[in-house]
């Protein structure tokens, strides 16, 4: 079978992040930049799938240069082939904008029967792109999954939200989205990351992806930021040590400030 | 005035309160219009108490099948009531389905997407708080209409009583090589506790609970405040509590009147999922712990002994009262 794993670098979530002055999009320039952690583990069931079933890996990113670092710890791992989707014009893609050129590049492989990507990057959080790459192939979205089963052409899935759980059904081809507590990822080896140097990875841009649009209507964003400004970080306030009666004391606090 | 859609949440029989919120803020951009998606009657069920929170409009998009599937049969009814409606604005909360929604939504009809909204005005100009509460940014839409998520607890919720006209839209069957079925539900049980996203005073356990009949202390503590229970995520992943009651990051998102840490740290992924509480209250036996730093009532002690006793004075004083 066919996978492709959608992976995104990101911001290194224990550094501070910043948003540029110039156009209020992420400053990476300041950033220290990894593979999503979440991406890790959407890789590691792709090649738990494909030492079962046997498959194909393909790994897409859409970035600057420096997103092949990502595509090449996944190759590390264990995937066959990277896509880098790289242009300049992407700068400041809104979540819209990223699904359709996701999307594009996904159909640039043949006869995907799985496509995976983790359920909520963490610089964007909106945990949205996933359900639109699926809109746009036509394909049954799983996601927020932590729990997967590929057999005879179906998918199963265990979904779980601030909602509660449901068991998820669907024909392959699918998309699927995990989360943090699909599995634990595995390490590459020195011998997968010498291996990976010669995998291939193909580079694309705009023109490769959409041939046929026209330059002058490609839409990057659909919004715009009028104004970022810090929050001033939460200073502490009132501090106790518990003397045996911190919990009398908290209550004429929560009086005071009209809480109870 | 034009319509402002509204997707309402609902378990079938009753609306959330995260859907009355949406129906405060649509009221500052026009004339909001519910959008019930559900099995036959549903809509008939719900018409009333939407009518009193100032739905001018309810769509009903129904089905015997609209329960079954995942997230799409919300997207086609509100694809349909945008072509009908030809709306302002559309409104979603941002939970997990509903961004989901938002964004197939925004998608196919090339709409501008704003996620986790804490507050709008009456021009659509948007406020977001992004990167675990560092960054207050405000946007707009540039292009189309905006398709908003409104963070849950962000905005009070009012009655304003109104007649409600009623619509139906005919939903499409849904395409099952499109769409993921639904097989088995094992809903959160609802008991007698708020919905964590809809509380207003949250009370959350972490490693420092120390298993999960140490949880016992949190509910009762919810219990006495009427409030809802949250946990983190090293609780979680430690099986002290389910999944479904996470803040943070990968859990929800929670902006309540009053939040209070049990034995959590603080780590970063907790403190992007409730930082935005207004009061924010901690008990932790380590006075390192990084959740002291940003609470502004902290305090260094055992939450065995700290909590019970808050739980014990805070229903005497209501009883008292």
């Amino acid at each position: 079978m066919n996978i492709v794993v959608l992976v995104k670098q990101v911001p290194d979530t224990a550094a501070e992040r910043t948003l540029s002055e110039a156009d209020h999009t992420l400053d990476r320039e300041g950033a220290d930049l990894v593979l999503d952690e979440i991406n890790e583990r959407a890789a590691e069931e792709a090649l738990v799938l494909k030492a079962t079933l046997g498959a194909e890996i393909s790994v897409v990113s859409m970035g600057p240069d420096s997103a092949l670092d990502a595509i090449r710890k996944v190759l590390a791992m264990g995937a066959d082939r990277g896509i880098h989707i790289c242009d300049d014009r992407l700068q400041g893609s809104d979540a819209v904008t990223t699904a359709r050129v996701l999307a594009a590049a996904v159909r640039t492989v043949a006869d995907v029967d799985l496509v995976l990507a983790g359920n909520a990057t963490t610089d964007g959080q909106a945990g949205v792109v996933p359900a639109v790459v699926a809109d746009l192939l036509g394909v049954p979205q799983l996601t927020h999954i932590r729990e997967l089963t590929v057999d005879a052409g179906r998918v199963r899935a265990e979904r779980e939200t601030e909602n509660g759980e449901v068991t998820l059904d669907a024909p392959l081809p699918a998309l699927v989205s995990v989360t943090e507590k699909i599995n634990e990822p595995r390490y590459p080896s020195f011998k997968g990351i010498m291996a990976a140097k010669k995998k291939p990875v193909e580079t694309v841009d705009l023109d490769d992806l959409f041939p046929d649009a026209d330059d002058a209507d490609f839409l990057v964003t659909r919004t715009r930021v009028v104004e970022a400004v810090p929050r001033p970080a939460r200073a502490a306030g009132i501090r106790v040590t518990d003397d045996g009666s911190a919990g009398r004391q908290l209550v004429d606090y929560l009086i005071a400030q009209r809480l109870l | 005035m034009p319509d402002v859609l509204v997707l309402v949440d609902h378990d079938g029989e009753h609306v959330h309160k995260s859907t009355y919120e949406l129906l405060a803020v649509a009221r500052w951009l026009g004339d909001p219009a519910a959008v019930v998606v559900g099995s036959p009657g549903t809509a008939a069920r719900l018409k009333d108490p939407l009518a009193r929170h100032g739905a001018t409009c309810v769509y009903s998009a129904e089905s015997a099948e609209a329960d079954e599937f995942l997230v799409t049969p919300a997207v086609d009814a509100l694809e349909l009531a945008v072509r009908e409606a030809s709306p302002a604005a559309v409104l979603v909360s941002a939970t997990t389905d509903g961004k989901e929604v938002a964004g197939r939504l925004a998608a196919r009809l090339d709409a501008g997407l704003l996620i986790d909204a804490v507050d709008l005005d009456s021009s659509g100009e948007v406020t977001q708080i992004v990167f675990g509460g560092s960054c207050t940014v405000r946007s707009q839409v540039t292009h189309g209409f905006p398709v908003i998520a409104v963070r849950p607890g962000s905005v009070e919720p009012e009655e304003h009583p109104v007649e409600a006209a009623e619509r139906e839209l005919a939903l499409p069957p849904v395409d099952p090589a499109a769409s993921a079925r639904i097989t088995a539900r094992r809903l959160a049980l609802a008991g007698d506790r708020p919905e964590l996203t809809e509380a207003s005073v949250v009370v959350s356990g972490g490693r420092g609970v120390a298993g999960a009949d140490g949880f016992k202390v949190v509910e009762e503590l919810a219990d006495a405040l009427g409030g809802a229970v949250g946990a983190s995520r090293a609780a979680v992943d430690a099986g002290y509590y389910p999944h479904r009651f996470q803040v943070g990051q990968t859990g929800a998102s929670v902006s309540p009147q009053l939040y209070i840490a049990l034995g959590i740290s603080g780590a970063i992924q907790h403190l992007a999922g409730m930082q935005t509480s207004k009061t924010i209250v901690a008990v932790n036996k380590d006075p390192e712990a990084p959740i002291l730093a940003l609470a502004d009532y902290g305090v260094v002690g055992d939450l065995f002994a700290v909590a019970p006793q808050l739980a014990e004075e805070v229903t005497a004083r209501r009883l008292g009262s």
